[in-house]
């Protein structure tokens, strides 16, 4: 029961912040919603697999988390550099 | 008082016993105990090939970390050691439960009293480690985000102008790593 | 399980809902990206470590509670870092939005 009610307040946050990923309206917006949508994904993972008594989901949860902060500097180096190769771009 | 006082001595001791004498010998043994000790909690199979294996990885992933000059004061600081776990984070961890209250409170307030400003200050640390402790601190409190982090200014986003009136010079988080970070 | 446990972890796990869902009305109700950036901290730091602690109280010390304090550990390390990246880039970008409401401030040097 209460695990539900995190759970639901977890897909609640997550919808908000898909609602700001939409409304943008610079990149930075969206990225900080994709962000923080990433990490109500990750702990809304270790919830559920505590829901459905699967803990192997903390698994799925850890790889998600690294995922999310690889793919969030990722994209950020593509916007700042224009490219993913050079770590010496320009100098700011 | 007397207690914190006695507990920085002694930790400034040890410290300095450590950082003449933590070789990087001493600090791949324990990168490799630590990836160990990863591998194992996320494996959670214990046959004697498995452990082998891990061991194996460990080895193999410190050797690349070693050929690349990974593994030195920051990238593998254990020269922090226990003061880390007992003494910053706790501490941190309360500042961090502190201000999230407050914003939360900001953006319930049906006004949303916020007063966002741009506030730079002389960080006291000088090694990138502290620096990094510093900054990722900062940020890590909600209602304060480090953007630019160098040896010589932080440039500091607050959104209260009580969040700004704390960033100064010389302000309680600053003392903090610099006490952590250790004479430099 | 212990009585006591279960209520501090059904308390850790609905404020956690709580600050979380806040975070994410605050990404949506602020002006600008800084201070959305500080609303999603709150939703970031206390509501995913308060959820998290409160699975790690039902986890108890099992493999399961080591795997949740790497989660939260990996949030503590990595979400400064990935915030302080982003507001880097913004500010090389634009650095005059940052400055919107900007009063000279009493503690410049």
């Amino acid at each position: 029961m209460i695990l539900l009610a995190a759970a639901a307040a977890l897909l609640v946050a997550a919808a908000l912040a898909l609602v700001r990923a939409a409304l943008g309206p610079s990149v930075f917006d969206r990225l900080q919603a994709a962000n923080t949508l990433g990490t109500c994904a990750m702990v809304l993972l270790a919830v559920m697999g505590f829901l459905n008594g699967r803990p192997d989901f903390l698994d799925l949860a850890l790889v998600y988390g690294l995922l999310n902060v690889i793919g969030v500097v990722a994209v950020l180096k593509f916007f700042r550099y224009g490219g993913l190769g050079r770590s010496d771009g320009p100098a700011p | 008082m007397s207690s914190v006082v006695s507990e920085q001595k002694s930790g400034e001791r040890q410290r300095a016993a450590i950082s003449t004498a933590a070789p990087t010998a001493l600090r791949a043994l324990s990168v490799w105990a630590t990836l160990l000790v990863f591998w194992l909690l996320l494996s959670g199979m214990y046959t004697p090939f498995l452990i082998a294996a891990g061991a194996g990885c460990a080895i193999a992933v410190t050797a690349i970390a070693l050929r690349m000059r990974l593994i030195d004061r920051e990238g593998h600081p254990i020269d922090l050691g226990v003061r880390a776990f007992f003494w910053y984070w706790p501490w941190l961890l309360k500042e961090i439960v502190k201000s999230a209250c407050q914003v939360a409170g900001v953006i319930l307030h049906p006004k949303l009293p916020i007063a966002p400003r741009v506030v730079r200050f002389e960080p006291s640390q000088r090694s990138a480690l502290g620096l990094v402790i510093h900054a990722n601190s900062i940020t890590l409190t909600p209602g304060t985000i480090c953007i630019e982090a160098t040896p010589g200014e932080f440039v500091v986003h607050a959104l209260t102008a009580e969040g700004a009136a704390s960033l100064v010079a010389g302000n309680e988080m600053d003392q903090r790593v610099s006490r952590l970070e250790g004479g430099e | 399980m212990n009585a006591a446990i279960e209520a501090l972890s059904a308390v850790s796990l609905l404020s956690g809902g709580f600050f979380a869902v806040v975070g994410a009305i605050g990404l949506l109700r602020m002006p600008d990206l800084y201070t959305r950036m500080h609303a999603a901290s709150v939703a970031e730091t206390l509501g995913a470590g308060l959820l998290l602690f409160g699975l790690l109280l039902q986890a108890g010390i099992t493999l399961n509670g080591a795997k949740l304090i790497m989660l939260g550990l990996l949030i503590f390390f990595a979400s400064p870092t990935a915030s302080h990246a982003l507001a880097r880039a913004a500010f090389t970008r634009a650095p005059e939005h940052a400055v919107v409401a900007q009063e000279p401030p009493p503690s410049t040097r």
